[in-house]
């Protein structure tokens, strides 16, 4: 079974604000606060690309960029 | 479209604090703006006075910031001048339910088309966490030290009575579902009511141990239902999600329409 191919996560660090509901609500664990208290992507090869951290997100800070369609795992 | 191409960068990072709901709301607009593909040369953003009240600033629409409680009657101005516009109002719920309570029952009794987000997170924020019409029985603030003895209105069903023609609920942990009731009540042809629950960890978490942004959000999701849940019947507090009405109904700026031929055809 195919799934979406991650190609980045565009933080902006100077718009976080380490309120960590990203890293809370993130299914995979992929997401973490740095000693900055800004998020950042600690295991991005574990992303699923369900882009629920882009969604919550209160400061937009987070893009998830991923295929558009699932891509096989070949 | 990117969300990015629907803000005003230069006002960004924004003014919110951090983990605020509000946040969350304006993203998922955005982002219901970008999937209805509209043109933000057709997007009005009205707005009144508060927290909430700022969002018009951060959206890179037409908008007007306005007198506290007041942004319906400014939106409804708009409206009846440019019924081809869409009209957005965002309100906090001091906004739009105190100071502006008047505004929002008659707002809902005509039904002109328009998009009425109540972002509703229980205290007035801007000005240091006194108690609102939405804060509830027993709630902290700063203007209620020993607990609030104000009961709390319900929106949904006080949208409902004045005659809103879509009402809805949903909360800011249900992302997807938000996205998806801001398209509805953008697109349906009358008085939109979407009644957003909106964490505000600073001053009503704080003032009322919820804990912060990421508690108060795992308790929408543990406190709220879908309509029709069995949940419900075991637990009458849980609050409920989704869409209370939905129904059409003739639209005001179509009757006014109607109302000018009428009058034409007279003389």
């Amino acid at each position: 079974m195919g799934k979406k191919k991650l190609y980045a996560h565009h933080i902006d660090s100077s718009w976080c604000k380490g309120c960590g509901i990203c890293v809370a609500f993130c299914p995979k664990q992929v997401l973490e606060l740095d000693k900055n208290q800004k998020a950042i992507a600690a295991r991005p090869e574990d992303c699923i690309c369900c882009r629920q951290c882009e969604l919550r997100c209160p400061d937009l800070a987070i893009e998830v960029i991923c295929s558009k369609t699932e891509v096989s795992n070949e | 479209m990117a969300v990015k191409d629907y803000i005003r960068e230069r006002f960004f990072p924004h003014m919110w604090c951090a983990g605020c709901g509000h946040g969350i709301i304006l993203n998922a607009l955005l982002h219901s703006v970008d999937d209805l593909g509209l043109n933000k040369k057709d997007m009005v953003m009205v707005s009144g006075i508060g927290c909430s009240a700022r969002i018009s600033g951060y959206v890179d629409f037409h908008s007007m910031h306005t007198l506290h409680g007041r942004a319906l009657a400014f939106a409804t101005g708009i409206k009846m001048s440019k019924p081809d516009l869409n009209v957005i109002v965002p309100m906090g719920d001091g906004d739009a339910l105190a100071i502006g309570g008047n505004h929002f029952i008659h707002a809902a009794r005509r039904n002109i088309e328009m998009t009425a987000i109540v972002m509703n997170n229980r205290i007035y924020g801007m000005t240091g966490g006194q108690f609102s019409p939405l804060s509830g029985y027993g709630a902290m603030g700063t203007t209620a030290p020993y607990g609030n003895i104000d009961h709390d209105f319900d929106v949904v069903d006080l949208a409902v009575a004045a005659g809103a023609t879509f009402v809805a609920r949903t909360t800011t942990y249900h992302v997807h579902e938000l996205s998806d009731l801001i398209q509805q009540a953008i697109t349906h042809k009358g008085f939109s009511v979407l009644e957003v629950l909106s964490q505000c960890p600073t001053h009503f978490g704080r003032r009322n141990k919820a804990g912060d942004a990421v508690d108060m959000l795992k308790m929408y999701k543990k406190r709220t239902v879908r309509i029709g849940s069995d949940k419900k019947k075991a637990d009458p507090d849980l609050i409920e999600r989704g869409v209370f009405v939905k129904k059409d109904f003739p639209e005001y700026c179509r009757e006014y329409d109607q109302l000018i031929l009428k009058a034409r055809k007279k003389k």
